[in-house]
């Protein structure tokens, strides 16, 4: 079993925080993982992506064929489809429909919100207001990933025991806080 | 349970586990987190092992060289322009050998995802005559930065780590054995080969060149070079490094059907090449960065078989390869994929909203049209970010310190208000020695340090340039009267192009210092900078 998954969003929005999540539950299900990420000048409010790879076998290549991702997790809407090429038949895409408007052409959002529907296996979820109302709105990442956690196929325990460590360092509160946005982003499409 | 690390940070396991005693380096995408890792790693916090940044990377090179010298075991770390810089003591410590196992790790970055050019340190290795290791995964990495070291220290010769950004900012977990220790100190009896005048240069030179077949040995049965033979001898493959992981990827529900050599030990390892060219009918080289490989065994006097690669057309001549690359170039059906739809812009980098820099280009546009365009020289760094619209303000960026000395030589050609606008750890790695040759000439020229108090686009690393800007322009020769500092902040806007176009209007060196602390640094941080800027200027 080979699961491939792209990250994608503007540099600073917390992609490679669902990156950690995803490499932490699945190593220590004593899976194989493979994730690349982006560095450097791109950081600065560029585009951003991270390939996310888990397997019971032996995985090549850091970076995930064309047509071969089982889904995309975006926390921007306009990124979720700059990665099409790389989604397979029937993968799924979930993005967050807030956009991030640091471009001169930033296209009109209804007509972008329409592109995405109009792709099948598709879910836009306002993670950010969501997030908000939980009280803070970077939590939206983990909005998005609770959502589309039953098509991961990771345990769930995996995934919450792996938020717990890595916002441990933080504070009691942002665990509590990131996992009720875990529990909240489940509950909503459950 | 496997450690989950970056290629990089398996770089740096790797090397404190080999008993490494200090790591030397300047920060530089793609290579910052090797040095990094080691700064945080408990173990080596406790064990002394040094790790703080040098001013560049040559100083970095030849402290690692002087650490070697005593008997013990150091590493430089840099990106592939990086050593550039460094070329002269790289060139030389070949001839010199070392003492303590040395390793020079580079990260090169095909397809430019954050430099200037992309080129290949596998012509330096092979240009200064030594070994050089490509790890293919983070194991590997792991692996041979730990067989490195022992290899360094058999050959007493500086072993280089060549890195691509794909392994050095991809995780996966790895095995980590156990640690050695670190080296004692233990001076040679002769360091006559340490001190290269002509007459032992000359000896010296001819033992580097006496080495070369055990290079080519340990190369030929080195466990990280391996044939994987097989029936169809149709094509045979040449992968190097990660592009053994592209190949095999292809390849993930069934073997592959030809031979394949996987290369992670140079120099090229000729036994193995020639049984390849001799059974196959045609060859693939699969090669990150240039086709170094693939030229030298390439159809030019039209030898028999024919050569496949980035000469050939078969695979893009620039950019990194992927797996759908590898696939087109073994003719492998590709699965049909939906385009990226229109709708989608670009969204290139920017600076930060609130940056300092901003706040100085602005400035500097405003007087523009007084002042002539295309006059301002820029540099590394995130204001390199000025020569995007819609600021548009800066009109070269060639490399680190370039700002200042060809600002200079724009001077010199008779050209006016000509503007060098250098980050403050950019002026201390290279600009300092340009300021010099300005003030020896009294060269007519604005030179503005946009002083952000850190090496920010690399995530904010600390610089020793921090609360010495002033002292060594002054003590380089920079009049006092045009020395001025300046806040780059919306409400001093009017003040600052004043201030600017009066040290343009003056025709000799002013050093304009424009400081305000990078706006992603903490409050905690900027109040640490406020404090460290305060201790370190009473102290002159």
């Amino acid at each position: 079993m080979k699961t491939n998954i792209i990250l994608s969003g503007v540099g600073g929005q917390g992609i490679l925080t669902i990156a950690a999540i995803l490499d932490t539950a699945a190593i220590h299900q004593d899976l194989n993982v493979k994730q690349s990420e982006i560095h450097g000048m791109s950081q600065r409010g560029g585009a951003v992506h991270s390939h996310v790879r888990i397997s019971d076998e032996e995985i090549y290549s850091d970076l995930i064929p064309q047509g071969k991702a089982d889904l995309i997790i975006s926390v921007e809407p306009m990124e979720s489809l700059r990665y099409l090429p790389y989604l397979k038949e029937n993968g799924w895409l979930i993005t967050d429909s807030k956009s991030f408007d640091n471009i001169l052409d930033y296209p009109d959002e209804s007509k972008l919100i329409q592109e995405i529907k109009s792709h099948p296996n598709t879910i836009v979820l306002d993670a950010t207001k969501i997030a908000k109302e939980l009280g803070n709105s970077k939590a939206a990442n983990i909005v998005l990933l609770g959502a589309i956690a039953d098509k991961i196929p990771l345990p769930e325990q995996s995934l919450i025991d792996a938020i717990k460590l890595l916002f441990s360092k933080k504070s009691e509160r942002i665990v509590n806080l990131n996992l009720e946005a875990f529990n909240t982003g489940k509950m909503i499409l459950s | 349970m496997k450690k989950l690390v970056l290629g990089n940070e398996a770089i740096a396991q790797g090397a404190i586990d080999a008993g490494l005693s200090g790591v030397y380096a300047y920060p530089g995408t793609p290579s910052t987190e090797i040095t990094e890792y080691i700064q945080r790693n408990k173990y080596a916090k406790e064990a002394g092992i040094h790790s703080s940044w040098s001013v560049n990377e040559k100083t970095a090179m030849e402290a690692a060289l002087g650490m070697s010298y005593t008997g013990k075991r150091s590493m430089v770390v840099m990106k592939h322009v990086g050593l550039n810089v460094a070329a002269d003591a790289f060139m030389n410590m070949s001839i010199s050998g070392i003492n303590g196992g040395m390793l020079i790790v580079v990260a090169d970055d095909p397809s430019m995802h954050s430099s200037q050019n992309e080129q290949d340190s596998r012509y330096y290795g092979k240009f200064a005559m030594i070994p050089i290791l490509e790890p293919s995964n983070q194991q590997e990495a792991y692996d041979i930065t730990r067989y490195a070291f022992d290899l360094s220290e058999e050959l007493k010769l500086p072993i280089m780590v060549r890195m691509v950004t794909r392994l050095s900012h991809s995780r996966s977990g790895i095995l980590v054995q156990e640690r050695r220790p670190q080296n004692k100190i233990n001076l040679l009896k002769d360091t006559k080969r340490f001190t290269l005048i002509p007459a032992f240069a000359r000896v010296e030179y001819q033992h580097l060149l006496e080495k070369q077949p055990a290079l080519l040995k340990s190369a030929t049965k080195s466990k990280y070079n391996h044939l994987f033979d097989s029936t169809d001898v149709s094509l045979g493959i040449i992968a190097c490094g990660i592009t053994y992981n592209y190949l095999m990827e292809n390849f993930e529900d069934m073997p592959c059907q030809y031979p394949i050599l996987k290369i992670s030990q140079y120099p090229v390892p000729k036994e193995q090449i020639a049984y390849l060219y001799d059974k196959c009918d045609q060859i693939l080289v699969l090669e990150e960065g240039y086709p170094i490989i693939e030229e030298r065994l390439k159809d030019f006097f039209g030898l028999e078989h024919k050569i496949l690669g980035r000469l050939s057309g078969d695979l893009p001549r620039a950019g990194e390869l992927n797996p759908n690359l590898v696939a087109k170039a073994l003719g492998i059906k590709q699965l049909k994929v939906e385009k990226k739809p229109e709708i989608v812009s670009n969204r290139p980098p920017q600076l930060c909203d609130g940056c300092g820099h901003t706040d100085l280009f602005n400035a500097l546009n405003e007087l523009t049209p007084q002042t002539g365009e295309k006059r301002v020289f820029g540099d590394i760094g995130c204001y390199a970010l000025g020569a995007l619209p819609p600021l548009n303000t800066i009109t070269s960026l060639i490399d680190m310190g370039a700002s200042i000395t060809m600002a200079k030589g724009a001077a010199n050609s008779g050209l006016d208000n000509v503007v060098a606008v250098i980050g403050d750890s950019t002026f201390t790695h290279s600009g300092m020695t340009g300021l010099l040759d300005c003030v020896y000439e009294k060269t007519p020229i604005t030179i503005i340090i946009s002083d952000n108090s850190a090496i920010a686009m690399t995530g904010a690393q600390d610089t020793s340039a921090l609360g010495r800007l002033e002292q060594i322009c002054l003590g380089i020769g920079v009049d006092k009267e045009h020395l001025k500092i300046m806040t780059p902040l919306r409400k001093n806007h009017a003040k600052n192009v004043e201030l600017i176009h009066n040290e343009m209007n003056y025709k000799g060196v002013s050093v304009i210092i424009s400081r305000r602390a990078c706006v992603r640094l903490s409050r905690d941080k900027k109040e640490e900078i406020k404090l460290k800027i305060a201790e370190i200027s009473e102290s002159y």
